[in-house]
């Protein structure tokens, strides 16, 4: 079976190196400042114990006064599972660090992300709408979009 | 030595340059809608750049206006070769979200439905990658005979043959017919024999050997950073299958085992998939024993209002691991609803699997993927 | 051994011209004439029926068998089909050139049955340098596709025609090799003498030569497995993708008159022609060209296919020694032992035969590697 972590006994063990990037810790998942994704997500990854090597799935949830972005990551070896959250607080040009130089697999979700709901990702190496064309205007996604003239 | 002149001879190389060719989006190999714009040096490629969207629906804008019942036949139509295994996950979701139960029975008809229709699948991937590599569609209608034995047995209980919006919350819509079960179990018992009859026409063929060994090849580490699932992640090494890793519904109580490559490449890919097709045949032989009395559908509210909260669910789908993503804020629809695509994802290394091969096994790796462009483009 | 004495001419002769024709050459040229083409047509609709319907038993389903019984009018069907659709050319295509290649595709193709004997001594020609015309003939039909691959302004036909030729050519050679070895055992370049030289069939003498032929034919008119030239799965039909209405149908039918051509060549050269006890001969030349034509069919609807470099590297480096240890072998056998009676030689090829393919197939690898870019 495999077990979903909870996310205080990661927080526990982030806490030494990422104390300020944590902002809030619940029974299934971790919720962490945008700007320490990167680095917290590193270290997920490489540490023994905890080697989550697998990005299952990225999601983005539009609540209307922020973005979430949400990320089920895998350990293949220990056959243990994580939620990690962030969120973004701009409405008008969102950008969130990308995972691409970690994970190869969030390449295509990341664009799908920022084709459907416009968040941008820094660090991404071809970031542009996947789905949608070239030219087309807004993001169909988000909760204000209008379906338009 | 003595009296030999060296004529120096200057070889004036012949100029060439690339030229870019679109394989797609109508094209009778990429199995959907599907563009690939490679750049090619006679028949070698050098550059190969997917471009997807062509059958994009936005199923998951659209599943945000409807109840949570009705995108029940939305998630239909996301692989729609192998539709049994999308309503699964879905279901599995929002019972998670609202807490509903699922009586036994109704566990077991899924496992049965959800192992049909994995055969099925691979029967139609097997075949059209034989139809990719030239046999001319022989070793594709052997298959598809059995595939409509499968696809008879699924017209008994849904009445669809190929939608079939058969799973429910709580269960499953309709119990299976009284034919149903000696149908099942004649095919069954001669399905072994058929997947013999394929290995009889293909696995040693020396053409398809030397079409597929070491071609279009995807190493573990790689397989893995990709996130790829399914018969892709399993040919390259990887021993990760949700139905022995997490299982759920009633799989942990069945014995089989997982036929794993070890090479990445388009021969293991396909043997991987034969060979699961003998692994489903045993899970349903276990499955018919074992298979409960009872009632199939627990009673669910009509207007089903589930609690605020997230719930992810996934299954192993024939493509690869399927899961859905829903957010609820108790409503009658869901706020979000985000459907990871396994086809999708295991696209992602195209581009190393490809590049440097030529315009002939391009086809052959692209189709030995087995992706459905319902689930890539949703 | 058959031996006979070397009776080439120098110089092409008219010798074998029937002499009580009225009208003399003019009159047994147009009769001739219209049999090969009538001859060439109805095969072809034949054939086309007959291997939609063996494909569909070969796939455990039924053929076609809506239009008339059995299906026997479908090809009827599919000629009224193509000859009525529109015409399309494309806007930038070389306009004469595309016009062309349909035309100079077939005819060699045609100019083919003039020197294939029906039966004893009914051919249009009796050439005493038969199998050298077929030779170069149906070497020009390579010309043809090349002009319709590159005359239609489309990546996709220019990668089939480029193929195309590339085949062509290359198996040219370990086709004209194992004729070259029937050619000396018979001593004589004409159809008619092979065919009466052959008490025994040649397909028992020269078993190697015949498997040679076989496969090179089969390359020669772009059948599985080498088919990639028109692959449907990869460039959608290769040089074939621009062609609609009656150029198609001229395509089409140089594909299936090329094959009916290649049967009828086998037959002769192999299969002892028009010759065979009890029946009349030109029904025997018939099954003869049947059989080879399931034969055809057999192996298309079983076995995948090629890629390029695979057909390249068979070519080269399978057929063409196998070819040349062939004729080796049989001049030996020409030279050393020309009295010798057929049966111990006939067993000796078949187990030199045996020996030499699963020889050389252990050594020789189809696969092409990876390229570094």
């Amino acid at each position: 079976m495999t077990i979903a972590l909870s996310g205080s006994k990661i927080a526990d063990k982030l806490k030494e190196q990422f104390a300020e990037g944590i902002v809030e810790v619940s029974r299934d998942s971790l919720l962490v400042k945008s700007e320490s994704l990167l680095d917290i997500a590193s270290f997920l990854k490489t540490t023994p114990g905890l080697n989550f090597d697998y990005l299952s799935c990225i999601t983005a949830v539009d609540y209307k006064e922020y973005f979430e972005l949400v990320y089920h990551l895998v350990s293949l070896k220990h056959n243990h599972s994580l939620l990690i959250k962030t969120r973004c607080y701009q409405r008008v040009e969102p950008v969130v660090p990308s995972l691409v130089s970690l994970w190869r697999g969030a390449d295509f979700q990341e664009r799908e992300i920022f084709d459907l709901m416009g968040i941008s990702f820094d660090g991404h190496p071809n970031l542009k709408r996947i789905f949608l064309w070239e030219g087309f205007d807004g993001h169909p996604l988000r909760k204000d979009y209008n379906y338009g003239t | 030595m003595t009296g030999i002149h060296c004529v120096r001879i200057t070889i004036m190389a012949l100029k060439t340059e690339p030229f870019v060719i679109n394989l797609g989006p109508l094209h009778p190999s990429t199995h959907g809608v599907f563009r690939m714009r490679a750049t090619l040096d006679g028949e070698v490629i050098i550059d190969i750049e997917p471009v997807f969207g062509y059958l994009h629906r936005g199923i998951e804008k659209l599943a945000e206006t409807r109840t949570y019942k009705q995108d029940i036949p939305l998630t239909d139509r996301l692989d729609y070769v192998a539709s049994m295994s999308n309503n699964l996950p879905y279901v599995m979701a929002v019972e998670k979200l609202a807490g509903i139960q699922v009586p036994e029975r109704a566990e077991y008809l899924r496992v049965i439905m959800a192992e049909l229709q994995r055969i099925a699948s691979h029967l139609l991937a097997v075949g059209s990658l034989a139809n990719d590599l030239g046999t001319f569609f022989t070793p594709f209608m052997y298959m598809f005979r059995e595939r409509e034995k499968i696809v008879d047995l699924f017209e008994m209980v849904s009445g669809q043959r190929l939608l079939y919006n058969y799973m429910r919350f709580g269960g499953v819509s309709h119990d299976i017919p009284d034919e149903f079960l000696p149908a099942l179990e004649k095919f069954a018992n001669r399905m072994p024999g058929f997947i013999d009859e394929y290995d009889q026409l293909l696995a040693e063929n020396e053409i398809l050997l030397a079409r597929t060994k070491g071609v279009g090849i995807l190493p573990k580490k790689l397989a893995i950073n990709i996130s790829a699932s399914g018969p892709v992640l399993r040919a390259s090494g990887v021993k990760w299958d949700i139905r022995k890793a997490d299982p759920h519904s009633v799989y942990d109580r069945f014995e089989f085992d997982i036929p794993t490559g070890s090479a990445g490449d388009c021969y293991d890919r396909y043997r991987v998939r034969i060979e699961e097709m003998r692994q489903c045949v045993r899970i349903i032989k276990q499955a018919m024993e074992q298979l409960p009395q009872g009632k199939v559908l627990n009673k669910v509210p009509l207007r089903l209002r589930p609690p605020v909260g997230e719930a992810y669910a996934h299954i192993e789908a024939p493509k690869g691991e399927l899961g859905f993503y829903l957010v609820s804020d108790n409503s009658e629809e869901p706020y979000r609803f985000h459907i990871r695509a396994p086809s999708l994802i295991n696209l992602t290394a195209i581009r190393e699997m490809i590049i440097g091969w030529k315009l002939a096994d391009a086809i052959v790796t692209f189709g030995s993927i087995d992706i459905c462009l319902g689930e890539v483009d949703r | 051994m058959i031996a006979t004495t070397p009776s080439l001419n120098s110089e092409i002769s008219l010798a074998a011209l029937p002499p009580d024709w009225p009208g003399s050459f003019w009159l047994h040229w147009l009769v001739f004439a219209v049999i090969i083409i009538v001859f060439v047509l109805a095969t072809v609709i034949v054939f086309i029926w007959l291997e939609r319907r063996l494909i569909g038993r070969f796939q455990v389903r039924l053929g076609p068998n809506r239009a008339g019984p059995f299906g026997l009018l479908q090809p009827i069907a599919d000629v009224i089909k193509i000859l009525t659709k529109e015409d399309l050319v494309p806007g930038k295509a070389d306009k004469l050139v595309f016009w062309l290649a349909p035309v100079v595709a077939f005819t060699p193709v045609l100019m083919i049955f003039a020197v294939v004997p029906f039966q004893g001594g009914a051919l249009l020609a009796d050439l005493n340098i038969g199998i050298l015309y077929i030779v170069a003939i149906s070497s020009v039909v390579s010309i043809g596709v090349f002009m319709a691959g590159w005359s239609s302004n489309n990546k996709y036909s220019l990668i089939g025609a480029m193929r195309d030729v590339a085949q062509l050519v290359s198996y040219e050679i370990p086709l004209v090799l194992s004729i070259a070895a029937i050619v000396m055992i018979t001593g004589s370049l004409s159809l008619t003498e092979i065919v009466e030289a052959q008490n025994v069939p040649y397909i028992v003498l020269q078993p190697l030569g015949f498997f040679i032929f076989f496969v090179a034919a089969l390359a020669e008119i772009n059948r599985t497995p080498f088919d990639l030239v028109e692959a449907d799965s990869e460039i959608v039909a290769g040089f074939n993708i621009e062609y609609s209405g009656t150029k198609f149908a001229t395509l089409f039918l140089t594909e299936y008159a090329e094959a009916v051509a290649i049967s009828a060549i086998i037959a002769t050269i192999f299969l002892g022609g028009w010759r065979g006890p009890l029946l009349p001969p030109l029904l025997w030349f018939l099954i003869k060209l049947f059989a080879v034509f399931f034969l055809i069919v057999w192996i298309r609807s079983t076995i995948p296919r090629l890629r390029i470099d695979q057909v390249m590297s068979f070519a080269w480096k399978f057929l063409l020694p196998l070819a040349l240890i062939n004729l080796l072998i049989t001049s030996i056998q020409i030279v050393f032992w020309p009295e010798a009676s057929v049966w111990p030689v006939v067993l000796l090829n078949l187990a030199m035969v045996a020996t030499l393919v699963l020889f050389w197939s252990k050594f020789f690898k189809l696969g092409g590697r990876r390229i570094e870019v």
